[in-house]
């Protein structure tokens, strides 16, 4: 692997770039593994970079049906934030927001963070009462988060429409300015480089057709297109099709996956300063660093496979944003698309064990987590490499959905990201 | 936009009209007392979340207000059919022939 800095920059410069080295090798399997992961987004790759480098365990494989950091983590709006209500999620959230302070310097790799910070409307005296009681937990637990009049949100943000005649006049806001963004496909490339320059495989276009199981029940390895590879333990971190994947470990989770729909206006001059979520309205919004602005909602409500969701939910999407940012009313939208997210009942996730011994599971991200990338892969890395998860993501068992001891941010928020 | 077909209505109407109402054909556990945290888990949470054929609920919300279930695709949306609530799950061989 090249480092990348000054020196390198200027010696590849003499020779008109065409001589840096490739950033990893495209692999094959080869017959055996200590440790398989089952999908190359943010979080698989992640959990295989701290594998390699924080528990000394190489000898790792991470298996994507298509390209790596194709599925959501290449999809998604990006929006890092960490202002959610109940303390494990705080600690699980700001855990990552942490680790995103100091990940480009960690994986020698730009990833754009920006804390620019997050702005969450409230429109009406419920949306009041919920933000500030999420502004109150969060300052107990030490997470930055304050309250702001309409007109301090506007002075934050001045494209927001804060007339009191407005369909949904805004009431005042939750701002976070730890929160922000990051570059999407870098957090990919960087865990991947950094991950392959210790020694991981990353095999692509090989999708996992199944996990096999010895005979006393723990796992055996995994069936691939490309054949079957033994594995000493299986760690599966496939969004949309989890619950597929690990029914072939006849284990049945509690996820539905649904479509979530992004769409990019066309680039203009900066305008955007921060990231504003309107989760009353329905819609959130940032501007990319090329310009554009990248916009959000909900998901499409039904199951669905077909990573591309429906046009009535992009109608809502656009409505709400002229609705809270009237200037952008005449914006041209360049493109849109969709991602499939594993959504659990609580809409918090699972990282953990499973019944079956050595196969693990990262899985009900959902719609929310790629803020989660550096600081759930930190874990579940722990999770997988001492059997027995980290005290971070003890909370975030399968079993809760069995006890009872749900981590419900669905209440708490209703919408999420 | 899905084009769903309300089997009370006898109408096929745009999806805007619709609520989802995710699987069917889950059972309410008939004695709560006797039930294990296991099977409340699966009554509760657990769903097959299929990629193919879908068994599902949907509610006509801005029609008649009544549920009904429907097999759908979930790799394509598209709708395989739609039946009143209570009759019996339609046969999946029978529907999906007419697709190869
Ligand atoms: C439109 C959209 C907007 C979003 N916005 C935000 C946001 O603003 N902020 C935020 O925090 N989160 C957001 N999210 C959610 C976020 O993108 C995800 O939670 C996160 O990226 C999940 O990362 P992952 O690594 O778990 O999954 P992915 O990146 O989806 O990776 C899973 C991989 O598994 C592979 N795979 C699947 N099945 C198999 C198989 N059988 N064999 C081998 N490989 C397989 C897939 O090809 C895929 O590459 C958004 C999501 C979408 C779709
Ligand atoms: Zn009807």
């Amino acid at each position: 692997m090249t480092r990348f800095n000054a020196f390198n920059l200027l010696k590849n410069a003499m020779s008109g770039h065409k001589n840096w080295t490739e950033q990893w090798p495209d692999s094959q399997p080869k017959s055996e593994y200590d440790v398989v992961i089952v999908g190359a987004g943010g979080h698989g790759l992640g959990a295989a970079y701290y594998l390699a480098s924080q528990h000394g365990i190489t000898n790792v494989a991470v298996i994507d049906k298509g390209w790596l950091g194709g599925g959501n983590t290449g999809r998604n709006t990006t929006i890092i934030r960490s202002n959610y209500l109940y303390d494990e999620s705080q600690r699980l959230f700001d855990h990552s927001v942490d680790l995103w302070q100091g990940l480009s310097q960690e994986l020698n790799y730009n990833v754009m963070y920006s804390n620019r910070g997050c702005l969450m409307l409230a429109h009406t005296v419920h949306d009041v009462q919920s933000f500030k009681r999420h502004v109150h937990a969060n300052r107990l637990n030490g997470v930055d988060n304050r309250w702001l009049t309409p007109e301090e949100c506007k002075e934050y943000c001045p494209p927001i429409n804060i007339a009191k005649d407005a369909r949904y006049p805004v009431m005042g806001g939750a701002l976070q300015e730890r929160a922000g963004t990051a570059r999407h496909d870098a957090v990919a490339w960087g865990y991947a480089r950094g991950a392959a320059a210790r020694g991981v495989d990353i095999i692509q276009n090989c999708a996992v057709i199944a996990i096999r199981r010895n005979a006393d029940g723990s796992v055996a390895g995994v069936d691939t297109e490309k054949g079957f590879i033994k594995a000493k333990k299986v760690a599966v971190s496939a969004s949309g099709h989890n619950s597929m994947v690990m029914a072939t470990a006849g284990v049945r989770l509690p996820l539905e996956s649904m479509p979530l729909q992004a769409l990019v206006s066309e680039p203009v001059k900066p305008i955007f300063p921060c990231v504003v979520m309107s989760n009353a309205v329905h819609a959130y919004c940032s501007q990319s660093d090329k310009g554009e602005l990248v916009i959000g909602s909900g998901t499409d409500q039904y199951v669905s496979y077909s990573q591309r969701g429906g046009l009535p939910l992009i109608e809502h999407t656009i409505a709400a944003i002229s609705e809270v940012f009237p200037i952008f009313n005449r914006m041209r939208m360049l493109r849109k698309w969709g991602g499939i997210t594993d959504n659990t009942p609580d809409r918090s996730p699972i990282i953990g064990k499973t019944p079956v011994p050595n196969l693990y599971i990262n899985c009900g991200w959902g719609t929310g987590g790629f803020k989660a990338t550096p600081g759930s892969a930190h874990v579940f890395a722990h999770t997988i490499a001492k059997d027995e998860p980290h005290p971070i993501n003890a909370p975030f068992t399968l079993d809760r959905f069995r006890t009872g001891r749900l981590i419900d941010e669905a209440a708490a928020a209703a919408v999420a990201h | 936009m899905l084009l769903i077909h309300c089997p009370y209505c006898n109408e096929t109407l745009p999806e805007v009209e619709f609520a989802y109402a995710s699987e069917a054909h889950i059972a309410r556990p008939t004695r709560p007392s006797e039930t294990t945290d296991e099977d409340w888990a699966e009554f509760l949470f657990m769903r097959s979340n299929v990629k193919g054929p879908l068994y599902e609920r949907w509610r006509h919300v801005h029609g008649c207000g009544r549920f009904f279930n429907a097999v759908r695709d979930t790799v394509t949306d598209k709708f395989l059919t739609t039946y009143k609530a209570g009759e019996p799950r339609p046969d999946l061989s029978s529907l999906t022939e007419g697709l190869k």
